[in-house]
């Protein structure tokens, strides 16, 4: 009969419509299955797989729980054990990124040397496309994807191009964000460098080994064999220890009190993305079903 | 299309004026009025409650605006679900992807359709500033470089939350806005954008001076191309379209023909 | 696969002499055919061999080749044409035809009408002439615009360097903004001597500006007349532009205007190296980022030889397919939207997507940009759960889904008065016209990629190829759901068969010099076949990077088969088709 294909369509957006209002109204806390609470009538909702239909999320109130993968721009990693930046411009972010809109500018000490640390990071984020090769080739786990997706600005020039102050993060935000991913390359760094330091140490036993033994050949005296060794590495201790100073040093006077307030500044903003970092950490422990 | 006299699109817009925007100024003794903070709550509140987006799609984040318009996000939250394929009837333009070189004239003339008050926003890397195709030889480096822009959304694309934010930004600045001072009830306040025109490549109408400067100077020194003689100097004619004294006597013309046919 | 050396094409005694060598021999070889000889090559191949499908036409500027198979040839530009059976199956036949600067070739239009679209975008992008064709004028740029960008020599205003990475971003760099580079701080550059006061833009010749001959002429004495749809129009899905001679409502001539997004990928692609170019193939066709990743990565995987292991082949399945059930429910809903059913069908299809893009993300990162694939195998493995999830996906939600969604409007009176019968087209002509994919299914014709070359590991899935035979716009509906359902098989299959192990073959690594030859390399997309027909000379950068993308080609049927139908249905038709502007216009 005439009519019967459009009555059958019908019907189904008729049940489809009592359904998801039967979802709603009676099983609200099926509704929010999964989600959790964030203060000020706040939630992140992830919608279980086996609910029918399709939640409204309403955003602002409510978010949408991103994957642990989610990438948005590039941040840059603030090592707060080490408290120094990950980063040590070496460029491979730059080179690899297809649009080109990283410009890394690397620092240079007094006399013009180049060192590996930049002193400005740029992302041009009207022209980043978060493809993420930038975090995939970076040797140094130094870059990694934001997910905060907020963003948006009255204007684009300078607001859109992203320097180093506003791109760091700290390490505790990182590992929120991204905690499988964090444990795994906290496995492999701490791995990487227990074995340097037995390379190190091996070379070390090595050296010293070979300089008793050219010791003993010389003067046909009994050298302490493990004086040298642990000289050195004491030598290296203070040597690293002098550098640092100088580096605070420097920051410290080169720039003035202009200088100072930048640093403050930066140093508050490291606090507030601390505490952002421990918020989300919390919502993301709160979530995993504490 | 060849038949038209060149100045064409001028002429229709210098007689297109009088008639597009309204010219209504608040009288001094307003001003300062406790009013009008009431008025600019009610005004303001229902402006951003129902500000009709443009049924306009460009690229890949226009894939993203229909998701956010679709049952996840749901944009009519925000009273914003009825998007408009006029842009008569809308009072915001997203524009949502790259916009080309061959697309540009089109998209100003759209907006110089849209009547006030009107607002833009940038959705998305390409929009705003070319994106990854900055480069690209038909690609127009943010959509800014022709028309105002109220919100830029950064995010290749962006998901629909962070369009979301960009919109909510956009509230934002309504609400701040105050009846007395929003530009389209000022005298003179509201233009047209000339529209691009497709020559060898796009050209900017306000950039002619700048550019024939630039092609006849390279002509002389035998230069190959424009673009290899021109160097970093920046000096480009910003903000208002300056109009020559005849084509503000023109409008006056019409104008007054205008006020003489109203009675 | 199957090349085809020169015996193997068995052309005959007289035929014989037109061949004149062949190219590369190292991947795919390629048979250089005289430019004066090459339509009656065509023509041998397609009646007596059955190559009756022009898949691929476009060109290459040798203009400072570096690589060292071409020797001396002192021709700069080359035609090259990929010609496949759709009867048989199979690898295809490439020609070459070399052609000097500002030298013309024979149009393959009269032989394969396919060509048309594809050697309107050499004429525009190349210069290259074609004799006969009956429309040639630029598609993706505008009449007036100078030069042809895609020759070697022609750089754009922000240029910077041939290759990146560009020197300007490294480190020791003095870095500058695009803008900055020229004193209107836009990406135009002019001719010099070139006067802006005096231009006139050009006028274009349009076929549909001249009034065709009514034959039925009614007792009424009617006029047709020219009616603009786009670049800013709702149905056009995107900023596409449709001109059409109708009278009264019938069409009576309609021609497709693109190239308001042309974002020139090509251009970029050959400056990108080979590993850049993969985010970029997300934004061809921006609902299926997962395939367009997998063609590009198969076409270089056969170009320098990479195996992929067995667990990336099947996430590459389960990507493809879940890839192509998006893709069908957003072109079901968008069918019914083009009918008049605003919204409720549309957004009963796209439902499901957002479950399948909650996957994708979860997995690559993003909705849909989605950069998963890489030379060798696929960039990450899956997250915990995941598997679960798709499997609940694969196996409850989305059969139910899809049948809900055929209850919805399958049997819907409305769609099948406006459906049936409407935008007919046969299948040989659609052949003909070098069209793919869903469409020719359709209309009766069981050729899917997936079976007639199978890629990948397809060849150990059961899944049918369905076809319908009637041609029109309720088969063009009805297919794709049903294509949806065959993907939910393979997949099922897919995920239960996953095995463990390796993700990622070859070497890894950003930088790849790929062997010195070409290539083409295609899949079955949703939209139809999509080819990368890639050129190296050993560098870092591919020299040539050509995209084939379905949407554009079975454009060429638009017009014949709007032609007799009402305006109203002429959205429908191009809605059926089901285009994707950022591949159309690429």
């Amino acid at each position: 009969m005439f009519g019967t294909g459009l009555l059958k369509g019908l019907g189904v957006t008729l049940k489809h419509a009592l359904d998801t209002f039967e979802d709603d109204r009676e099983s609200v806390p099926d509704r929010y299955r999964g989600s959790l609470e964030l203060g000020n009538n706040r939630r992140v909702i992830q919608q279980p797989i086996d609910q029918e239909g399709l939640l409204t999320i309403q955003y602002p109130e409510e978010k949408r729980l991103l994957p642990e993968r989610f990438r948005y721009i590039p941040m840059l990693i603030w090592d707060s054990e080490k408290q120094e930046d990950r980063c040590t411009a070496c460029g491979i972010c730059a080179k690899v990124c297809p649009p080109q809109c990283i410009w890394i500018v690397r620092d240079s000490d007094e006399n013009g040397k180049p060192m590996t640390r930049c002193s400005d990071f740029y992302i041009d984020a009207a022209v980043c496309m978060s493809c993420s090769f930038c975090v995939e080739f970076c040797p140094f786990d130094a870059i990694k994807m934001n997910h905060d997706y907020e963003l948006a600005v009255y204007d684009r020039y300078p607001q859109l191009v992203y320097d180093m102050a506003e791109l760091t993060v700290p390490l505790e935000y990182y590992a929120a964000l991204w905690p499988t991913q964090y444990e795994e390359e906290q496995a492999r760094r701490k791995e990487e460098e227990e074995q340097k330091r037995k390379q190190e140490e091996e070379k070390a036993a090595k050296a010293a080994a070979r300089a008793a033994a050219k010791s003993a050949a010389a003067a046909e005296e009994t050298a302490t064999a493990g004086a040298a060794p642990k000289r050195s590495a004491a030598e290296l201790q203070a040597l690293a220890k002098e550098r640092a100073a100088q580096r605070q040093a420097q920051a410290a006077d080169g720039g003035g009190s202009d200088d100072d307030d930048a640093a403050a500044a930066k140093r508050a903003r490291m606090e507030e993305l601390k505490r952002r970092a421990q918020e989300r950490a919390r919502a993301r422990k709160a979530e995993s079903g504490e | 299309m060849a038949s038209l006299p060149p100045n064409f699109q001028q002429l229709k817009q210098d007689q297109l004026r009088p008639f597009l925007h309204d010219e209504i100024s608040v009288p001094d003794e307003l001003e300062a009025n406790v009013l009008i903070t009431t008025v600019d709550k009610i005004y303001n509140w229902s402006r951003r409650s129902s500000m009709w987006p443009l049924l306009f799609g460009l690229a890949c984040c226009a894939i993203e605006m229909i998701a956010t318009a679709a049952s996840r996000y749901d944009l009519s939250r925000f009273g914003m679900e009825v998007m408009r394929p006029s842009p008569r009837q809308s009072d915001l333009m997203i524009v949502s992807g790259t916009v080309t070189k061959k697309m540009v004239p089109a998209i100003v003339r759209i907006y110089n359709q849209m009547a006030e008050p009107r607002y833009v926003v940038s959705m998305g890397a390409c929009a705003t500033g070319g994106g990854p195709f900055k480069e690209g030889y038909n690609v127009v480096s943010g959509i800014d470089k022709y028309i105002p822009v109220d919100v830029y959304v950064p995010g290749c694309p962006p998901t629909p939350e962070a369009l979301i934010y960009g919109l909510m930004k956009m509230h934002e600045k309504v609400d701040r806005q105050s009846v007395v001072s929003v530009p389209w009830y000022q005298k003179d306040s509201s233009q047209f954008v000339p529209v691009p025109r497709l020559g060898p490549d796009v050209f900017d109408p306000r950039q002619v001076e700048l550019i024939k400067d630039t092609t006849l100077k390279a002509a002389s020194n035998g230069a190959a191309a424009a673009s290899n003689g021109a160097g970093g100097a920046a000096a480009e004619a910003r903000g208002p379209v300056q109009l020559s004294e005849k084509a503000i006597a023109r409008m006056e013309e019409a104008k007054r023909r205008w006020r003489a046919k109203q009675g | 696969m199957a090349e085809a050396p020169v015996n193997d094409l068995g052309l005959e005694q007289d035929l014989a002499d037109a061949v004149l060598g062949t190219w590369a021999e190292d991947t795919e070889t390629a048979v250089i055919i005289a430019p004066d000889r090459i339509l009656d090559v065509l023509t041998r191949l397609r009646d007596a061999h059955g190559y009756d499908f022009l898949s691929n036409l476009t060109c290459v500027d040798y203009q400072g080749y570096g690589g060292k198979l071409r020797g001396d040839v002192s021709e700069r530009l080359e035609i090259v044409y990929n010609l496949y059976s759709t009867r048989r199956g199979g690898g295809s036949v490439a020609l070459h035809v070399r052609v000097p600067e500002d030298d013309t070739v024979p149009s393959a239009t009269s032989v394969y009408p396919g060509a048309n679209l594809q050697e309107r975008e050499v004429y525009d992008l190349f210069g290259v002439k074609f004799d006969g064709h009956p429309n040639l004028r630029r598609i993706l740029l505008w009449d007036g615009f100078h030069g042809h960008p895609m020759r070697k020599d022609w750089h754009e205003a922000y240029y910077e360097e041939d290759a990146k990475p560009f020197r300007s971003r490294h480190p020791k760099g003095e870095y500058e903004f695009h803008e900055d580079k020229l004193p209107w701080s836009k990406n135009t550059t002019y001719p010099a001597g070139w006067d802006p006061d005096s231009w006139q833009e050009a006028v274009a010749y349009v076929p549909v500006s001249q009034a065709p001959q009514h034959e039925n002429k009614p007792h009424l004495d009617t006029e047709s007349i020219v009616v603009n749809l786009g670049p800013h129009h709702p149905s056009t899905h995107g900023v596409f532009r449709m001109l059409t001679r109708v009278e009264g409502e019938t069409i009576l001539a309609l021609e497709p205007e693109m190239g308001y997004l042309h974002r020139n990928h090509e251009k970029i692609g050959e400056r990108n190296t080979w590993l850049m170019n993969m985010p970029f193939t997300d934004r061809l066709d921006y609902l299926n980022s997962m395939s367009n990743n997998w063609a590009y990565a198969l076409a270089v995987e056969k170009l320098a030889d990479i195996e992929v292991p067995e667990r990336a082949e099947y996430l590459r399945v389960i990507m493809a397919e879940f890839t192509r059930i998006v893709n069908h429910a957003w072109s079901i809903g968008f069918i019914l939207n083009d009918l008049g059913a605003l919204q409720t069908p549309a957004l009963y299809a796209i439902e499901e997507r957002e479950m399948i893009l909650d996957l994708f993300e979860a997995v690559s990162g993003a909705r849909m940009m989605c950069n998963y694939m890489r030379f060798g195998g696929v960039v990450r493995d899956l997250p915990e759960g995941w598997h679960g999830q798709a499997t609940y996906l694969a196996n409850e939600r989305l059969p139910r889904a899809l049948d809900e969604l055929d209850r919805l409007l399958t049997e819907n009176e409305i769609l099948r008065a406006r459906g049936r019968g409407v935008g007919y087209l046969a299948v040989e002509d659609l052949i003909a016209l070098s069209v793919s994919g869903p469409m020719i299914r359709a209309g009766g014709l069981a050729y899917d990629i997936r079976k007639a070359e199978p890629y990948g590991i397809y060849d150990r899935f059961d899944f049918d190829i369905p076809t319908l035979p009637n041609s029109d716009i309720f088969d063009r509906y009805y297919i794709r759901l049903l294509e949806a359902k065959e993907s939910v098989r393979i997949l099922q299959q897919a995920l239960r068969d996953m095995p463990e192990g390796e993700i990622l073959g070859g070497r890894g690594g950003y930088t790849l010099r790929a062997p010195e030859g070409e290539v083409y390399g295609r899949l079955e997309a949703p939209k139809g076949e999509l080819g990368f027909y890639l050129a190296s000379d050993g560098k870092t950068q591919p020299w040539r990077y050509h995209i084939r993308s379905p949407s554009y080609i079975n454009l060429n049927a638009l017009g014949p088969m709007s032609v007799g139908y009402k305006v109203a249905d002429a959205i429908v038709i191009l809605g059926a088709i089901d285009i994707v502007l950022g591949e159309v216009d690429r």
